[in-house]
């Protein structure tokens, strides 16, 4: 995930290369038989990619039987969707749909709070001069080489001493306050936001937030999104975090649940593996959706080689 | 000029009111500075301290816990814990092996992809990026059941893919398939930015195109994937959720002090020694924090030779 957030101007750079496509035929291009080793190579490639998400979907469609002594990548004879769709949100009172909205909602307003205080925050170290900017530079850049494996264990000693173990804001504070979101923003406020705008706008008598709310935020829309985006899928994966600090089974996002399914593999009643199949597959849909509709934004991690 | 001599007047004429604009903008910095101070300053000023006490019960292990300062025996003991080591090696070697080889063979793909019309690159994009959008949880759930013994479609081969000296196989080849298409993209879009004139002086000069490949586009890829190589090396040398899911399907060959971060996990949470374990995070840091220098100087070597 990280290499994806490192660019800070996605958009020209991708307009460039756009441009670079659409003309004639590069240079590069080779001609005859090895055009055709070429090609069945990325076949052979996107059959890799594709055929474990393919074995996942004739999954779901079997039963607790077929599934072990099928073909894992063929149909088996019966079409067991909806009955593990059934089973997996009435087991244990629909515990899978609870999971799920929490992740849905816990997602959300992570990604929308890391948005708005890092857009901000980086909007202000490009554009204004004020006592300490330096200083708070200095720590984002330390804060780099910080891994996250560091903070896990003193963050769980802090949030039991201010009451934050076990409880919603715990999943999303924390996540609100990335450097390196901040950073992204600052380096792209300062070529996205002109200065002349800004200066017409208060001899017009726009106050500063008026100036921020009105005018600069709609031209970081881009860097906002990419924060948006990758908070959301970030925060939607997460499953160390919540797995330490979260104890109350009811508070517990789809991935800590998956988990906890597949580790105790069968209960008094059930074999859990069609649920835990039939669950992830659930959980998958929204990222993929999201990030298929978003493609612009974090493919911009594509750029990363050209902003060097 | 007199555009610049006026905005010199009327800088001066409303200095307090710069003053005051200045400040206004840095107000909007002020939560993130606050949750910054809060979620990443503080834990790590906490953690200086707690490394240095102990938990000690009183005589019968009846009531309250006490702190004891015990100053740097927590460190000594996470410096000679050969557990810990055992387990950074493992991981070491690991990411020593598996981010250079995901990153060569994005490199060899995306050099094919290149030759290519870009038009026919695109139609195979969505594919090879759909193991890249599967929440990593879920693909490693996928690779579970296709390495399980009894759901697996290799199940006729008889291999055991949880094998202690198959294990690391199985994780990497999980890696490669979660983020070939990611990488490969990545370097497509570095190639894309190499200027065309170079490539076309380098072909009258007379250079072959594999020449070009060798001498152009491969130097200007490793030149760009620095920052993801670095990366790559620093995020595996923390593997956590991937052994910690192997776990539950085979205790026996993935132990619970695995990996550095597994340890630390296992020591703070399922022992409940959160001092230790505090003593080995510092420790996992600073050895990172090592690594990454090195790693940077050293690539930056590779880069000017």
């Amino acid at each position: 995930m990280s290499t994806a957030t490192l660019t800070a101007k996605p958009v020209k750079a991708k307009r460039r290369k756009v441009s670079a496509e659409s003309g004639e035929s590069s240079a590069n291009q080779v001609k005859g038989a090895s055009k055709y080793f070429v090609l069945g190579l990325l076949v052979l490639l996107s059959v890799y990619a594709v055929a474990p998400l393919w074995w996942l979907i004739v999954a779901i469609t079997k039963s607790t039987s077929t599934i072990y002594t099928t073909n894992g990548l063929w149909f088996a004879g019966g079409f067991n969707l909806f009955q593990n769709l059934h089973d997996l949100f009435t087991y244990q009172d629909g515990i899978y749909a609870t999971w799920l909205w929490n992740t849905v909602w816990l997602s959300f307003v992570t990604s929308a709070g890391a948005m708005v205080i890092t857009v901000a925050a980086g909007y202000a170290l490009a554009k204004y001069n004020f006592h300490g900017k330096k200083l708070i530079m200095g720590l984002i850049m330390a804060s780099f080489i910080i891994p996250g494996t560091l903070l896990t264990v003193p963050s769980f000693i802090l949030f039991n001493k201010v009451g934050l173990y076990d409880n919603w804001w715990v999943m999303i504070l924390p996540a609100c306050f990335t450097p390196m979101d901040t950073y992204l923003a600052k380096v792209y406020a300062e070529g996205a936001v002109p200065d002349e705008l800004m200066e017409a706008a208060r001899i017009d008598g726009a106050g500063e937030y008026r100036i921020f709310t009105e005018i600069s935020w709609k031209l970081m829309v881009t860097p906002a999104a990419t924060i948006f985006l990758l908070h959301f899928v970030g925060s939607w994966n997460s499953f160390m975090w919540p797995m330490i600090f979260l104890k109350d089974y009811h508070k517990w996002t789809v991935m800590l649940g998956l988990q906890s399914w597949i580790a105790r593999g069968t209960d008094s009643q059930y074999d859990l593996t069609m649920l835990v199949i039939t669950g992830a597959f659930i959980s998958m849909i929204p990222v993929v959706i999201l990030m298929i509709a978003m493609q612009r934004y974090w493919k911009s991690g594509v750029t990363v080689g050209s902003l060097k | 000029m007199s555009g610049k001599a006026e905005e010199d007047v009327r800088e001066n004429r409303h200095v307090p009111w710069r003053i005051l604009q200045a400040l206004k903008g840095s107000t909007f910095t002020w939560p993130f500075v606050a949750g910054f101070l809060f979620f990443v300053v503080a834990p790590i000023v906490l953690s200086l301290r707690v490394v240095l006490y102990n938990k000690q019960k009183s005589g019968l292990g009846l009531g309250e816990a006490k702190e004891v300062f015990v100053g740097a025996d927590n460190l000594v003991r996470a410096v000679q814990d050969t557990t810990f080591w055992i387990g950074f090696g493992r991981v070491a070697l690991y990411a020593v092996i598996m981010v250079p080889l995901t990153q060569f063979l994005s490199m060899v793909m995306a050099l094919l992809i290149d030759s290519v019309r870009a038009k026919t690159a695109g139609k195979f994009r969505i594919l090879l990026l759909l193991p890249y959008m599967t929440p990593g949880v879920v693909s490693t759930i996928i690779w579970i059941y296709l390495y399980s013994p009894t759901t697996s479609p290799f199940k006729w081969t008889g291999i055991n893919f949880f094998d202690s000296n198959l294990v690391w196989f199985s994780m990497g080849q999980m890696a490669v398939w979660a983020g070939l298409g990611f990488n490969m993209l990545i370097m497509f879009g570095s190639l894309q930015s190499i200027p065309h004139e170079i490539i076309e002086a380098a072909r009258i000069d007379g250079a072959s195109e594999l020449r070009i490949a060798f001498s152009i586009k491969v130097p200007f890829m490793v030149s760009s994937v620095t920052f993801t190589t670095l990366f790559g090396i620093i995020g595996t040398l923390q593997l956590f959720n991937e052994p910690y899911f192997f776990r539950s399907i085979s205790p026996q060959t993935i132990t619970k002090d695995f990996t550095p971060a597994m340890q630390i996990y296992n020591e703070a949470f399922q022992v409940g020694n959160i001092n230790y374990a505090t003593a080995l995070s510092l420790l996992l840091a600073a050895v990172l924090c090592v690594a990454s220098i090195l790693l940077y100087v050293a690539q930056g070597k590779v880069n000017r030779a």
